[in-house]
């Protein structure tokens, strides 16, 4: 037991300092978990209590907006992009039947043409439209400078799409590995976080077990040079071996690792 | 195997066979629509019921749900199955198996002597005609008790596994919302994080972070990184403090391939643990993680409905000894379990079917934001599963997860109900609490001082 942990008595244990400092500034600078919030009695103090339902109510109202598509195209540009549709045909539909959400609604089956690419992008709203608005066009940018003499695809932007969405979509354009952005279910503190799943050789009936996956793309977790950095490592590593999923460890020593700059070139 | 019927007013159910009848019994849930195998009337699934009840139990051993040649979990049960324990409750029927769980005859020792003869679906077939209250009552009744350094699952008492997840494992950030915890006393199941990327040195930076606030303070718990099984055998063969072993699992041999594992590789990670013999007063090296709607998220439920084949999990689980195992029972989403009220009953039945089998189950209570539930549907579930006898809950900071993006319970609410209901923490885990003197005259933790001399030395110590 170390001495410094035990109070000289429960109930009065304070310092003497009259203005006692945040013991938590240091930390809180470190996470946006909900550290520190004070007790009434063994409950949430009223302001922590009513931050947490404010942010709830934001989360929920995320859920039902929609992706700027548009936006994104023109974002992406000089890349071409390919909008498409699952069997899902609007939100409440979407969250009830997430086997149409990994299917292309049959429409969209003639808007992709089979082609010969190494990797095709897809970016699909999933729960989180401001995680697609707000990073999936950087991303694919930040992206390509580690894919050097890849054939791209031109990127498919998918509503009302799930991760299972990419293999149907990359499976139609003859692409040899895919990597889907979405937007994660949002949480309280993150309603923009994006995700991105990599597949090699896909198709239609690939398990989750054969992807991998990087998440928490977003403001205040992995940014997007951070991500590029890890998709562009993982593509790589994908196209060398011939294969994704549990077998492909990450063997990159840190998840932010620095930027490759003082490489001797 | 011809089908099952039953005329109910003047219309005939008919149900094609076993599974069939299950899934029709079953209480309604979203999962099993969006599988096609939920009863389409409310009449059907009480007629279901009405013949589910005059099924004899030994049905489930001649009929297997899932066929033997076809799946190792399958084999698994019926392999294991202990027929001198099963003895006892052979002659009956479902609804009789019912009448006898709820009698004073079943009490703890005989429902602990009963579990190895048990199989899941009889277990699950049973939970399709009780009430809440009744799956309380009966899982009230049973103990299932583990060790590693703390003892988990004791009557009387309400464990926890604190949960620090970053979304990007940072330490410092990690550090903090373990502090955090401590300071609620929270975390005498297992500190546990969920890493944000599986790989071999970011899960050994996590675990070497847990183990030096763990022997600074000389803490009485044990720690966990949440990666995949081949992950933390790798780990291990690096030598790296593994206290326990974690894998996602379910109930058919294709969900588990889908998470990327099977009965022989499990078994592997089991003796790669017990190999470092950390354990202190117990040897259970296991932690698993279960939920209603894996399978058919996977398409490997094989026409079975949800329930049925999450408690085939927990024969998986079983079969290793694990220390813990809960269910993420909201964690799937709205597809599976809808609202609340779905998410409320499934907690109550994986509770239930995980302790009559002999596995110690905790639950993380919990949801997401697409789903329609909050936190008062959590406050409902999570008192009463605690007055169930629940082994353990997850907590983590203001019950809100900032890595998986979902809201569980606060450490305020495990420590709330740890008061409200006299259920201390595991032995070991409150004699640290009382020997530093922590605990009030009433054996409470109260609330820390504005500028506490321990919260400031604990903060500056750490890390």
């Amino acid at each position: 037991m170390n001495e410094l942990l035990r109070p000289s008595s429960v109930l009065d244990d304070s310092t003497n300092d009259d203005a006692a400092p945040d013991l938590w500034a240091r930390f809180r600078q470190t996470t946006r978990a909900r550290i520190g919030l004070g007790r009434s009695g063994d409950s949430l103090p009223t302001q922590a209590l009513l931050d947490f339902q404010l942010a709830h109510a934001r989360a929920r109202d995320a859920v039902h907006s929609q992706a700027d598509f548009v936006r994104i195209a023109a974002d992406l540009q000089p890349l071409e992009t390919i909008e498409v549709t699952s069997a899902a045909p609007d939100r409440a539909t979407y969250l009830r039947r997430p086997d149409l959400g990994r299917r292309l609604a049959p429409k969209s089956h003639d808007r992709l043409k089979h082609g010969n690419w190494d990797i095709c992008f897809v970016i699909a709203d999933g729960l989180s439209a401001a995680a697609v608005d707000a990073h999936a066009a950087a991303l694919v940018h930040a992206t390509l400078p580690y894919l050097g003499g890849w054939q791209v695809a031109p990127v498919v932007l998918a509503r009302q799409g799930r991760v299972a969405l990419g293999d149907d979509i990359a499976e139609r354009l003859g692409a040899r590995l895919v990597a889907l952005l979405v937007g994660e279910r949002p949480g309280l503190s993150a309603a923009d976080s994006l995700g991105v799943y990599i597949t090699w050789e896909p198709k239609v009936g690939r398990q989750d077990s054969e992807r991998n996956c990087i998440s928490n793309i977003h403001g205040a977790g992995l940014s997007v040079a951070a991500g590029a950095d890890k998709l562009g490592w993982l593509l790589n590593q994908a196209a060398r071996l011939q294969l994704t999923g549990v077998n492909l460890k990450e063997n990159a020593p840190a998840l932010c690792a620095p930027e490759p700059a003082r490489e001797p070139d | 195997m011809a089908g099952y019927a039953r005329v109910v007013g003047h219309t005939l159910h008919r149900f094609d066979d076993l599974k069939s009848l299950m899934a029709c019994a079953s209480p309604r849930r979203s999962g099993d629509e969006l599988a096609g195998i939920a009863a389409e009337t409310d009449e059907r699934r009480i007629a279901a019921r009405l013949v589910l009840a005059d099924l004899p139990l030994v049905t489930f051993l001649n009929d297997a749900l899932i066929p033997y040649e076809e799946d190792e979990v399958t084999r698994l049960i019926l392999d294991t199955h202990d027929a001198p324990a099963f003895r006892k409750v052979a002659h009956m029927t479902v609804g009789d198996f019912r009448d006898w769980l709820l009698s004073y005859e079943a009490d703890t020792a005989a429902l602990t002597a009963l579990a190895p003869g048990l199989t899941p679906e009889m277990v699950a077939a049973v939970s399709k005609l009780m009430r809440n209250q009744d799956l309380i009552a009966v899982a009230a009744k049973c103990s299932v008790i583990t060790r590693f350094r703390t003892t988990i699952g004791l009557p009387g008492r309400l464990s926890s596994r604190l949960q620090p997840n970053h979304p990007t494992d940072d330490t410092a950030g990690v550090a903090a919302s373990l502090l955090d915890g401590l300071l609620y006393g929270i975390g005498d199941a297992v500190i546990g994080i969920n890493p944000a990327t599986d790989n071999v040195p970011a899960y050994i930076a996590l675990l070497e972070l847990l183990e030096t606030v763990r022997l600074k303070f000389s803490l009485p718990v044990q720690s966990c990184v949440l990666a995949h099984v081949t992950t933390s055998i790798q780990a291990i063969e690096r030598g790296a403090p593994v206290d326990l072993v974690f894998q996602s699992i379910a109930g058919t041999e294709k969900a588990n391939k889908g998470f990327g594992v099977t009965l022989s590789l499990l078994r592997e990670a089991e003796q790669a643990a017990l190999s470092l013999k950390r354990g202190e007063i117990g040897n259970n090296v296991m932690y698993f993680e279960t939920g209603q709607g894996a399978a058919l998220s996977a398409g490997a439920h094989h026409g079975v409905d949800q329930q049925t084949v999450e408690t085939r999990a927990y024969a998986v689980a079983r079969a290793f000894n694990p220390l813990l195992v809960n269910t993420v029972v909201g964690f799937i989403g709205p597809e599976y379990l809808y609202d609340a009220k779905q998410i409320t009953r499934a907690g109550l039945e994986d509770h239930f079917c995980a302790k009559l089998l002999g596995v110690p189950m905790g639950v993380d209570v919990c949801y997401t934001n697409h789903a329609e539930a909050d936190q008062d549907d959590m406050d409902v579930l999570m008192t009463l599963l605690a007055t169930a006898g629940v082994n353990f809950l997850i907590a983590v900071p203001g019950a809100d997860d900032v890595m998986l993006n979902y809201q569980s319970l606060s450490y305020h609410d495990v420590l709330g109900l740890r008061h409200l209901l006299g259920k201390p923490p595991a032995p070991e885990f409150e004699a640290w609490l009382e020997n530093a003197g922590w605990l009030d005259d009433q054996r409470r933790l109260p609330p820390w001082k504005a500028g506490s001399r321990v919260v400031k030395n604990l903060l500056e110590q750490a890390v």
